[in-house]
C-alpha cells in the first residue's frame, strides 16, 4: 500500500479532486466567511451553473473552457439579484433569516431543476474527457488538470480583488465593522450583493472546470456543499488562501483515506482533520484570531 | 329570524344528500368504479431518474390497459393511478403506503429500490394490502413470509448464481484466461448483498476473488479505486452499483488505461443501459452483462421501445420491469375479478400470467417470488446491446476475454 507507484498517483489525484473543492469553497469563504451569509443555496446554485454550462454546450456548441466567459458573468449578475432582490429583503438583516432563506432557495432550485431537466443524470463528451497525461507512474486527467491550473488562478483573482480594489476594500470594511462602513459612505447593501454575486462567479468558473469529467442532475451540489463548508473552516474563514490549500489538502486526505481506510470510509479522514483543527486551531489554518 | 333560515339550509342539504345518492346508482351502473392502485416510486432525490424510469413505465401500461377497455371482469372499470414518491428514503416509502391505504387503493406497485421495497411492503402487511415490487432486486423482501409482498423479476441471488455460471461456461470455453477477480461495489442493500454472494461463490468455480472494494453514492472519483486496480490487475471487474458511480468507474478506468479480460457486471447500473452506450459508446464496448432484460424476439417489447423512445426516453430495465408488473395486477384483477384486496391477494398466489415479453413464461409464485422469473446476460457490440445467453434468446455470439 505504500509502493510509490500507488501513493504517488493518489496524492495527485487528490490534490487535483481537492482543486474542484476549493473552487467551490473559495466563492463560499467569501459569502460565508466574510460576510457571515450562511449559504444553503451554494450547492444549488453550483448545480444550476454546471445545468448552463451543458446547455450552452450541447445547444450552442460551446467548448465548456469557453463557456467560463459568459457563465462567470451569468452567475455574477444571477448571484447580485438574488442577494439584492430575495435574500436582503426576505431577510431583513437577520442572520437567522438568511439561513432559512437560503435553505429554502436551495429546495426551490433543486425542484424547479427537476421539473425542468427531470432526474436525468447528464455529461457531456469532448475531445479532452477521456484524455490523461502521464506524470511520472500516474495518469491525470487532462480536465483535472485545467481544474488545478483554474483552482490556483481563480483563487489569485479573488485575492487582488479583495486587497488590490477599491471593492475589496469595502468588502474587508463590511466584514469589520457594518456601520461603521455605512457611516463612511460605503453602500452596504451593494457590497452584499457584489460579494455574493462574485461568490457565485466563483461557481461558474468551478462549473466549466467541473463538467467536462463530471456530470450533473438536480441533487449533484449536495455531494460538494459540506465538503466546501468543511473548508472553509479549515481554512480559516474568509481567507482565500486557506480555502485553495484547505481545498488541496481534504482531496489528499479523502485519497489517501480511501486508500488505506476503503472508498466508503476515504471521508473519515477529512473529519478527524477537521475535528483536529477545531481543537488546536479554532482559528482555521489561515484564520486570523477574533 | 334565525330558525327558518336553519330550516332551508337543512332542507337544502337534506335534498342535496338524496339526490346525490339516488344519482350515483345511476352513474355507477353507467361506469364502473374504477380501481385505485398506488404507484409509488423515488422520484426525488438520489434515485429519481430510475424512479421516474419506473413511474413512467407503470403510466405506460395504466394507458395501454384503459385503452383497451380497462378491466373486463369488473365492467370494464379503468385502473387510476395514485402517485407517491418515495424521496429515495424507506421512511417517505412507508409514509406514502400510509397515505395510499387511507385514499383506499387496492394495491401498490413500486418501490424500485431494495431498501425502499423492503419499508413499503412491510407497511403494506399491515393491511393486507397487495404489494407488487417492480425491482427490489434483495431476496429479504421476499423472504420475510409477508403474504402481501409478489416479486415479479428475479432476485440478485438469482442473478449472482446466473452470472457465475454463466461466466464459467464462458471462461472453460475460451480456455480458462481469467483467474482473478475484483469486485466494486456500491455501500447499500443492493450492492453489498451481491458482493457477498458473489465473494462467496466464486472460489467455489476456482476463481480468486482479490478485492472487494465499497464505495458511497455518490462517489466523487474513481481515481483511487482503479489505481488499486491497477495494482492488484484483475483478469475480470465485477462492478455492482448505480448509474452513477459505474459510468464514472468505467470511464476512470478507461482513463487510466486499465483492461482487464472481461468487464463482467451483476445487475450493472450503467452496464446495459442505451443511456450509457448513446454517451459512452467507446467506455461501454464489451460489457458483459447480467441483468433484468426482455425477450428480444418478442415484437411487443420492440414496440414499446419505440414508443418509450418517442417520448424522448431511453428504454432501460425500469420501464419495462414496471411496465410489465402493472399488467401483471390488471391481469390479476381479471382473474380475481374483485378489487378487494385479499382476493388480489389469493389471485396472485395462483397467477399463471403469460400475456408479456419478458423471458420469464408463465408466472408461478412461490412464497411470493416469481420462480420463473431470470436475468438475462447481454454484452455491447457494435453500439447496441445484444443478448448473448442464453442460447433461446440468444442475438449475438459473447466476445470472452475481450482481448486475447
Amino acid at each position: 500500500m505504500l509502493d510509490f507507484g500507488i501513493l504517488f498517483p493518489a496524492v495527485l489525484n487528490g490534490l487535483t479532486t481537492g482543486a474542484v473543492y476549493a473552487l467551490v469553497a473559495l466563492g463560499l469563504t467569501l459569502i460565508y466567511g466574510v460576510l457571515h451569509i450562511i449559504n444553503f443555496a451554494h450547492g444549488a446554485a453550483l448545480m444550476m451553473a454546471l445545468y448552463g454550462v451543458y446547455f450552452l454546450k450541447q445547444f450552442l456548441g460551446l467548448d465548456p473552457y469557453l463557456a467560463l466567459l459568459p457563465m462567470v458573468a451569468l452567475m455574477f449578475v444571477g448571484g447580485y439579484a438574488l442577494q439584492r432582490g430575495i435574500i436582503n429583503r426576505a431577510s431583513h438583516g437577520k442572520d437567522e433569516n438568511i439561513l432559512l432563506v437560503t435553505l429554502g432557495l436551495s429546495i426551490v432550485l433543486e425542484n424547479i431543476a427537476l421539473l425542468a431537466f427531470k432526474s436525468d443524470t447528464r455529461s457531456i463528451e469532448t475531445a479532452y474527457t477521456l484524455a490523461t497525461v502521464a506524470i511520472g507512474p500516474a495518469m491525470i486527467a487532462v480536465p483535472k488538470l485545467v481544474a488545478f491550473a483554474g483552482a490556483l488562478v481563480t483563487s489569485a483573482v479573488l485575492l487582488w480583488i479583495v486587497r488590490g480594489t477599491d471593492l475589496g476594500r469595502a468588502i474587508r470594511a463590511v466584514a469589520r465593522e457594518k456601520h461603521g462602513a455605512r457611516l463612511v459612505g460605503i453602500d452596504v447593501d451593494h457590497v452584499y450583493a457584489m460579494s455574493f454575486g462574485i461568490g457565485l462567479a466563483c461557481l461558474g468558473a468551478a462549473a466549466c472546470f467541473l463538467l467536462p469529467a463530471y456530470y450533473v442532475n438536480p441533487q449533484v451540489g449536495n455531494g460538494f456543499v459540506l465538503v466546501a463548508f468543511t473548508i472553509v473552516v479549515l481554512g480559516g474563514m474568509g481567507s482565500f488562501a486557506g480555502a485553495l490549500l484547505g481545498g488541496l489538502l481534504i482531496g489528499v486526505v479523502e485519497s489517501l483515506g480511501g486508500l488505506w481506510f476503503g472508498e466508503s470510509l476515504g471521508q473519515i479522514g477529512i473529519f478527524l482533520l477537521f475535528i483536529a483543527v477545531l481543537l488546536f486551531r479554532p482559528q482555521g489554518l489561515f484564520g486570523t484570531k477574533g | 329570524m334565525s330558525a327558518p333560515t336553519l330550516n332551508r339550509r337543512r332542507f337544502v342539504a337534506q335534498t342535496g344528500a338524496a339526490a346525490t345518492a339516488l344519482a350515483f346508482p345511476l352513474v355507477g351502473g353507467a361506469q364502473p368504479k374504477p380501481v385505485r392502485v398506488g404507484v409509488l416510486h423515488p422520484v426525488t432525490g438520489a434515485l429519481a431518474y430510475s424512479g421516474q424510469q419506473c413511474r413512467e413505465g407503470a403510466l405506460m401500461a395504466i394507458e395501454d390497459i384503459n385503452k383497451a377497455g380497462g378491466i373486463k371482469a369488473l365492467g370494464g372499470a379503468k385502473i387510476e393511478p395514485l402517485l407517491g414518491d418515495a424521496q429515495s428514503t424507506p421512511a417517505a416509502g412507508t409514509a406514502e403506503v400510509e397515505k395510499m391505504n387511507e385514499a383506499g387503493v387496492s394495491a401498490v406497485v413500486g418501490a424500485y429500490a431494495s431498501a425502499i421495497c423492503l419499508a413499503t411492503t412491510q407497511a403494506a402487511a399491515k393491511y393486507n394490502l397487495p404489494h407488487i415490487v417492480d425491482v427490489g432486486v434483495a431476496d429479504q423482501i421476499v423472504e420475510r413470509g409477508l403474504k402481501n409482498t409478489f416479486r415479479f423479476a428475479p432476485g440478485y441471488k438469482k442473478c449472482a448464481e446466473i452470472a457465475l455460471a454463466n461466466l464459467h461456461v464462458l471462461n472453460t470455453a475460451a480456455g480458462k484466461p481469467a483467474k482473478t477477480v475484483m469486485i466494486i461495489h456500491e455501500e447499500s442493500l443492493f450492492g453489498t448483498g451481491t458482493a457477498n454472494l458473489l465473494a462467496r461463490e466464486l472460489p467455489g468455480y476456482g476463481y480468486e476473488v482479490k478485492e472487494v472494494i465499497k464505495h458511497a453514492n455518490p462517489t466523487r472519483d474513481f481515481n483511487n479505486i482503479v489505481l488499486r486496480m491497477k495494482a492488484v490487475n484483475p483478469d475480470i471487474v465485477i462492478p455492482a452499483n448505480y448509474y452513477n458511480e459505474y459510468a464514472l468507474l468505467v470511464r476512470t478506468m478507461q482513463q487510466q488505461k486499465v483492461e482487464p479480460k472481461a468487464i463482467y457486471s451483476v445487475l450493472g447500473g450503467a452496464a446495459s443501459s442505451y443511456k450509457f452506450v448513446k454517451e459512452f459508446p467507446q467506455a461501454a464496448n464489451g460489457i458483459i452483462d447480467c441483468n433484468h432484460w426482455f425477450n428480444p424476439r418478442d415484437k411487443r417489447s420492440l414496440d414499446l421501445k419505440k414508443r418509450v423512445e418517442a417520448k424522448n426516453l431511453f428504454y432501460s430495465y425500469e420501464v419495462f420491469l414496471t411496465y410489465t408488473a402493472m399488467r401483471l395486477l390488471a391481469d390479476t384483477l381479471e382473474r380475481a375479478k374483485s378489487a378487494d384486496r385479499a382476493a388480489i391477494v389469493s389471485a396472485l398466489e395462483t397467477s399463471t400470467f403469460s400475456d408479456h415479453f419478458l423471458p420469464y413464461g408463465p408466472t408461478k409464485f412461490v412464497n411470493g417470488q416469481n420462480a420463473g422469473a431470470q436475468p438475462l446476460m447481454t454484452q455491447v457490440l457494435d453500439n447496441d446491446i445484444k443478448v448473448i445467453v442464453p442460447r433461446d434468446y440468444r442475438q449475438a455470439d459473447p466476445v470472452f476475454p475481450l482481448k486475447a
